[in-house]
């Protein structure tokens, strides 16, 4: 227990010493940049490195999440397997802005470039500027993280310019004009990049991991479908006015078929569009990166069973939902009745406004949910009491409810609402030839660049978001045009919202057939297209 | 050199490294039925309370990474428990830690003031 200690030679001891004034290199202070994504929007965050005296070891301040923290361990391991030995002494990390909440494994590469420039392994001020992304491995191999995409976009917004992402993201990130990106496949190639010498550990760089594409949506085309001229006539008008459609009708009438026929006859998205959908993709870890920037407007097709918080999103950091996965795109709920009463209601936000505002224990979220929603559903519960149909075994009662599940707000903002009726013998051996997707997506097309012509400047671009005060001062309807719509106003069979809907669907009406403004044919076409209006 | 000497020798070692920068050695190994106290140590007018880290090699890493929050904390109670049994005034006092590194036969001194 005490054995005597033995001698000591102090002289060597002395001479060995390390006096902390001369431990200190010259520099040891580090600085990069790195994205904090929320949602598909983010925030520049500069990370600063700085080693000074105390106890060894990793201090993060700037509001980090655990999982930015426990980075610490990841990064600790890394530079060490990279055969780097740290000084022993305290690095404090700072993340600013501090009052922006950073989560997610993303900022590894960025604080373990800053911690190296504190420790002299980078040259000064070289990481300075440059957003670093990307998660390490205890190898000190860069994991590909989500949301390259929006936080790339977000860095060129912000007047960043050059981006280090892993290697596995460099194709993802290349799909943004004007970024000058780099792919990392470990850390070693990152400090190599900015100047640093550190020897190349010589591992595989890790790959995506295959078959994270969604597989494509059910198209079908327009020739496919058999008779209900009536609905093919609602989903042309549904299409080239962006307009939200109901269709109401027995089983096997079509109207699974309908709706995917919708994706075909929308017009291909423009860049901007794009760009956000491949946004949320990256988010959401679906994003191919090999097809490029995927034009075809999104087609998400739920199951009834579906839950609210699923189809908003949002539950983790980072995650979305179905709303925005259908963003620019179409949105069918098939049986629509049959969906939870919570989900219904929760499309009213994305419906009014175009995106979902999320608040959790976590923190707050937008994220954008504008799609063109379609909703199929059956009259009554049997499923056949339609058009005055003697099938029916459903009590008024029955059908009432059904009804009654599509509560008035959320049927008040569709504006197309349609009954169909079975189809019959003749319709399956009419010998006229059918219109394919492709004619009527030229007149969809024709009818699109009427309204991006008429709406220029405007903060709405197609018929179904114009509004109605709007659109009845621009046309100056008169009396005699109007007079079957004032009736119906009149006699309480439409509301003054319901009013406005006719006349935009009106102007779709004449948009489609080329005429400048709608006229009496057009508005009384335009009613009978909102059966729930005037039954 | 099993670690029980290894950690006296350290001891003795940072212990003649505080002599010879003009520290007043006031106790050694003082102990108590919570734990012990490496030294007491004063320069100038502060009161000093030293724990001593010694490894043989780097191996198990840098003998200060061992020093936890856990282990501060518990020097920080041995200290007030020290000062308590004190009979004159002390005006201020102060936590360092010492970590030494046997390289080479040779000892390795790092010396951290003030540790948090």
């Amino acid at each position: 227990m005490s054995a005597p200690p033995p001698p000591v030679d102090l002289d060597t001891a002395r001479s060995r010493k390390r006096g902390r004034s001369t431990a200190s290199a010259s520099r040891s202070f580090g600085r990069t940049t790195a994205v904090a994504l929320l949602g598909i929007s983010g925030t520049p965050v500069s990370i600063e490195a700085s080693v000074n005296d105390g106890l060894p070891g990793i201090d993060i301040v700037g509001l980090p999440d655990t999982s930015v923290t426990e980075s610490r361990k990841r990064i600790r391991a890394a530079i060490s397997n990279l055969g780097i030995t740290l000084t022993s002494r305290r690095v404090t990390v700072n993340l600013s802005p501090g009052g922006v909440k950073k989560v997610g494994t993303a900022f590894d590469l960025g604080i373990a470039v800053a911690i190296l420039e504190a420790e002299g392994k980078i040259p000064a001020d070289r990481a300075r500027g440059i957003v670093h992304i990307g998660e390490l491995g205890l190898d000190g191999r860069i994991h590909p993280v989500r949301g390259v995409l929006p936080s790339v976009l977000a860095g060129l917004r912000a007047g960043a310019t050059r981006f280090v992402v892993p290697a596995a993201n460099a194709e993802e990130a290349g799909l943004v004009d004007g970024a000058e990106v780099r792919g990392a496949a470990n850390l070693a190639d990152a400090v190599t990049m900015l100047g640093g010498e550190i020897d190349d550990p010589g591992l595989p760089a890790i790959e995506l991991p295959e078959a994270a594409a969604l597989p494509p949506p059910d198209v079908h085309d327009l020739a496919e479908v058999q008779g209900q001229d009536d609905a093919r006539f609602a989903l042309e008008v549904a299409a080239a006015g962006g307009h939200h459609l109901l269709m109401t009708g027995t089983p096997g009438a079509g109207k699974t078929l309908l709706a995917g026929c919708l994706p075909g006859l929308l017009p291909p998205l423009d860049v901007d569009e794009a760009c956000e959908v491949v946004a949320l993709r990256s988010l959401d870890g679906t994003l191919d990166p090999a097809a490029g920037l995927d034009r075809t407007p999104p087609f998400e097709a739920p199951h009834h069973r579906t839950s609210a918080s699923a189809m908003v999103g949002g539950s983790r950091p980072g995650s979305i939902g179905v709303f925005s996965r259908a963003h620019r795109g179409v949105l069918f709920m098939d049986e629509a009745p049959e969906f939870r009463r919570d989900v219904l209601e929760a499309l009213r936000q994305p419906l009014e406004n175009g995106r979902c505002d999320i608040h959790r224990a976590w923190g707050s979220v937008v994220l954008p949910s504008r799609f063109q929603l379609v909703l199929a559903s059956n009259p009554c519960p049997c499923g056949a009491g339609v058009g005055g149909s003697t099938r029916c075994r459903c009590t008024p009662l029955d059908r009432r409810r059904y009804r009654g599940r599509l509560s008035g707000p959320l049927l008040d903002r569709i504006d197309i609402q349609l009954e169909m009726l079975p189809l019959v013998a003749a319709d399956l051996h009419a010998t006229s030839p059918r219109e394919d997707t492709a004619t009527v997506a030229a007149r969809v097309a024709r009818a699109r660049e009427i309204q991006a012509h008429r709406y220029a400047g405007l903060p709405w671009s197609l018929n179904a978001q114009a509004p109605g005060a709007w659109l009845r001062e621009t046309f100056d309807f008169r009396r005699t045009e109007t007079a079957p719509l004032d009736t119906a106003l009149e006699r309480g069979g439409i509301t003054m919202r319901g009013y406005d809907r006719v006349v935009r669907i009106a102007t779709t009406l004449a948009d489609l057939a080329g005429r400048t403004r709608p006229q009496g044919d057009d508005l009384l076409s335009a009613l009978v297209l909102r059966i729930r209006e005037t039954s | 050199m099993d670690t029980m000497t290894l950690g006296r020798r350290g001891e003795a070692c940072a212990k003649e490294y505080l002599i010879e920068h003009g520290w007043e050695i006031l106790a050694l190994n003082w102990r108590c039925r919570h734990g012990e106290i490496d030294i007491v140590a004063r320069e100038a007018d502060t009161v000093v309370f030293v724990e001593v880290k010694t490894r043989a090699n780097a191996r198990a890493g840098h003998p200060l990474e061992a020093i936890t929050y856990r282990k501060l904390s518990t020097l920080r109670g041995l200290a007030l428990r020290w000062l308590a049994a004190q009979e004159e005034w002390i005006p201020a006092f102060r936590l360092d830690v010492i970590g030494i590194l046997w390289n080479n036969g040779l000892p390795d001194i790092t010396h951290v003031r003030a540790a948090q």
